[in-house]
């Protein structure tokens, strides 16, 4: 690469671009910011290491983690990306609860529903009868489908 | 000669050094950054911290932080660092695109299970209707620049970064390392 075109990298770090540079594809130099974090959080060095240790066709997706985890600790010095995982665990956390509620209420609203709407008795026209119990059981298990996952 | 072999055990001992400074070696001084959250009998850690950022980077990273804030941050980039060293391609971020999956799906059967009450509850009464299948508090972390990893992009959010409004979180008493 000439040193007309040279990548975000080798621009940053003020050195020749060489043609096999290994940041040069992950690093262009259309987007300087990025180099810049990961710079700041990793180092050029042990990017490059980093790199170098994974197969080729991995490297992007490393480079693009590796981008991601140096933006999210410029952005919270504190936590980086750890923050993101906590909340994420939190939310989880969060609507796990309200899962285990709604289930609550489901099955008392079962209870209920099933005491003061017991099965009708076959009359008449068994099959409207039929259909109708199968509906209500189709409901339960699925019902319960749901309340057992959790 | 023999005087200086006989001073030599009343040296300072290199066990007082912290972890940072023994790997590094150094001599510890009163002043260590590194110090009050390397210590000696952890050794493990600083190595990781140091493969993954380098020595001198989590320094300045140390340094900008407000003190009280500083050993939290050393037990995220610990986090961290362990976890890039056992997944050199995804580290961190296999673990977000796990948690995301996980939500999403949580939240569908939230949506579901709702639906379902909403069968139950009296109309006049019901404060679940169907059409709120999504409880206000229960938002999705949504990320943007997110990797394009074709094992992972599926699992991220294609909306506006939330990143700088994030809130962190002080405890790391009850964060399960994921891997």
């Amino acid at each position: 690469m000439s040193s007309f075109s040279r990548c975000a990298a080798c621009k940053y770090l003020r050195r020749k671009c060489p043609q096999d540079c290994i940041l040069a594809p992950y690093f262009p130099s259309s987007n300087p910011q990025r180099f810049v974090c990961v710079h700041k959080i990793f180092g050029a060095s042990n990017v490059t290491k980093m790199l170098q240790q994974v197969p080729g066709h991995l490297r992007a997706e490393a480079a693009e983690c590796i981008s991601y985890e140096a933006i999210a600790r410029v952005q919270d010095p504190v936590y980086g990306c750890v923050g993101i995982i906590t909340q994420l665990q939190q939310q989880i956390s969060q609507i796990h609860s309200e899962i285990m509620k709604t289930k609550g209420e489901m099955i008392a609203h079962h209870c209920a529903h099933s005491q003061h709407h017991p099965p009708p008795q076959p009359q008449g026209d068994p099959s409207w009868s039929i259909s109708l119990h199968q509906q209500q059981q189709d409901y339960s298990q699925s019902d319960e489908h749901l309340l057992r996952k959790y | 000669m023999r005087m200086k072999q006989a001073m030599k055990g009343h040296e300072p001992r290199s066990s007082s050094s912290c972890a940072a400074c023994k790997l590094l070696k150094r001599k510890c001084t009163s002043n260590c950054i590194f110090a009050p959250y390397f210590r000696s009998d952890e050794p493990k850690k600083f190595a990781k911290v140091h493969k993954v950022f380098g020595a001198s980077n989590v320094s300045k990273i140390l340094v900008e932080v407000p003190e009280e804030q500083r050993e939290d941050t050393v037990n995220s980039l610990a986090y961290e660092a362990e976890a890039r060293l056992r997944d050199p391609v995804y580290g961190c971020i296999g673990a977000i695109a796990l948690l995301q999956r996980k939500m999403v799906e949580l939240q569908h059967d939230l949506a579901i299970a709702r639906a379902r009450l909403a069968r139950y509850a009296v109309p006049a009464v019901s404060s679940s209707s169907p059409s709120v299948l999504m409880d206000e508090n229960v938002g999705m972390v949504s990320f943007d620049d997110m990797p394009c990893c074709s094992g992972v992009n599926e699992s991220f959010g294609q909306s506006s970064s939330e990143l700088t409004q994030i809130q962190p979180m002080n405890d790391f008493g009850q964060f399960p390392y994921v891997f």
